[in-house]
């Protein structure tokens, strides 16, 4: 009896080992949240210290743009997402916000200020966000609808104002 | 005069020790902290951007950020442990080379000791048994065997023998 019952916990503690292994493991394979998926919700606090939730833009399209002050890549997009602001900033439907992800501070807002971009913009404490998002570098970008699904993820930076445009503008009838 | 010239001495003598002392102090504060202080912290730390090389050995500029952050700290006068908590406050837990302590990361320090221990004592056991089980053996061995064990052994050596016969006769 008292050897089973070493067996059986020997037994139990490997089958909990390669539980906990089986998971980590299939955390860092999974791709990025896709398209059809639910936004996860998150908080980010911008430079200027104020605070966006996601799920309070319910009714509104969100543009969530990961990027870098170090990322070469990020750099042609970034006066393309700004001018894509300021063409839907009159609705007022339509929000941007860029998560500076594993960045310093004071090149983050040199960048912010090279590519004049007035949008908000805020650090990724903790890599908390783009934990949640499961990206797998910079820039990515996602484009989340009305009602916090998710209708298209960017790999890689988009190529022009009208690229950015032709994932909302479906969003709005437009 | 004699007391004139005593004070003049002494002030002298004060003069140049303070002269000794100041630039060491302004030099302790101001100082400029050496690749080496920057690398020492460095070397404890991941970038996330490039897994599993150590802030020190990294050569991309994001890494190269962080260790200017880390020099400016120490110039600041920041410690050790103060510049690993602010690093952890704003990319996590996984930037440092060693996890924290606490909840899950627990499993990374224990798991591999209780392995080595589940191993020592299945070793052990097994030394055990052998042990135990060598004497039996060896007296089984020794001990006379019976005519039943050895009926087909017997059965075997007579049919090799007769095969041999068969073949001188031939």
């Amino acid at each position: 009896m008292k050897k089973l019952l070493t067996w059986v916990g020997l037994f139990g503690g490997l089958v909990l080992l390669l539980l906990v292994l089986g998971v980590g493991l299939r955390r860092s394979q999974q791709g990025q949240v896709g398209i059809g998926e639910m936004a996860p919700d998150f908080e980010l606090v911008t430079f200027s210290g104020e605070t966006y939730r996601l799920s309070d833009y319910q009714g509104s399209v969100v543009l969530v743009n990961f990027w870098a002050s170090w990322c070469d890549a990020c750099k042609p997009e970034a006066r393309d997402l700004e001018a894509a602001h300021k063409y839907y900033q009159p609705r007022g439907d339509v929000l941007f916000l860029g998560v500076d992800y594993v960045d310093t501070e004071p090149e983050a807002l040199a960048y912010l200020e090279e590519f004049q971009i007035t949008y908000p913009n805020g650090p990724d404490l903790r890599t908390k966000i783009s934990q949640a998002f499961r990206i797998r570098g910079v820039p990515e970008t996602f484009v989340i609808d009305q009602e916090g699904i998710i209708t298209h993820v960017q790999i890689g930076p988009f190529s022009s104002l009208e690229d950015i445009k032709s994932t909302i503008d479906p969003l709005l009838d437009l | 005069m004699k007391n004139q010239l005593k004070r003049s001495r002494w002030l002298f003598t004060s003069l140049i020790l303070l002269i000794a002392i100041l630039p060491g102090s302004a030099a302790a504060q101001g100082s400029d902290p050496t690749d080496d202080d920057v690398n020492a912290i460095a070397k404890q730390l991941y970038c996330p951007v490039c897994e599993n090389i150590p802030l020190d050995a990294c050569g991309t500029t994001a890494c190269e950020q962080w260790r200017g952050i880390i020099r400016d700290k120490l110039s600041e006068g920041w410690t050790e442990e103060q510049i690993k908590t602010y690093f952890v406050d704003q990319y996590g837990d996984r930037v440092l080379a060693e996890p924290p302590r606490r909840g899950f990361n627990w499993l990374v320090y224990i798991v591999p000791l209780v392995i080595f221990a589940g191993g020592g004592v299945l070793l052990y056991r097994g030394f055990q048994q052998w042990r135990t089980v060598k004497p039996e053996n060896n007296s089984r061995k020794v001990s006379k065997p019976s005519a039943k064990s050895d009926k087909p052994m017997d059965e075997y050596i007579n049919r090799v023998e007769e095969e041999l016969r068969k073949r001188s006769k031939g």
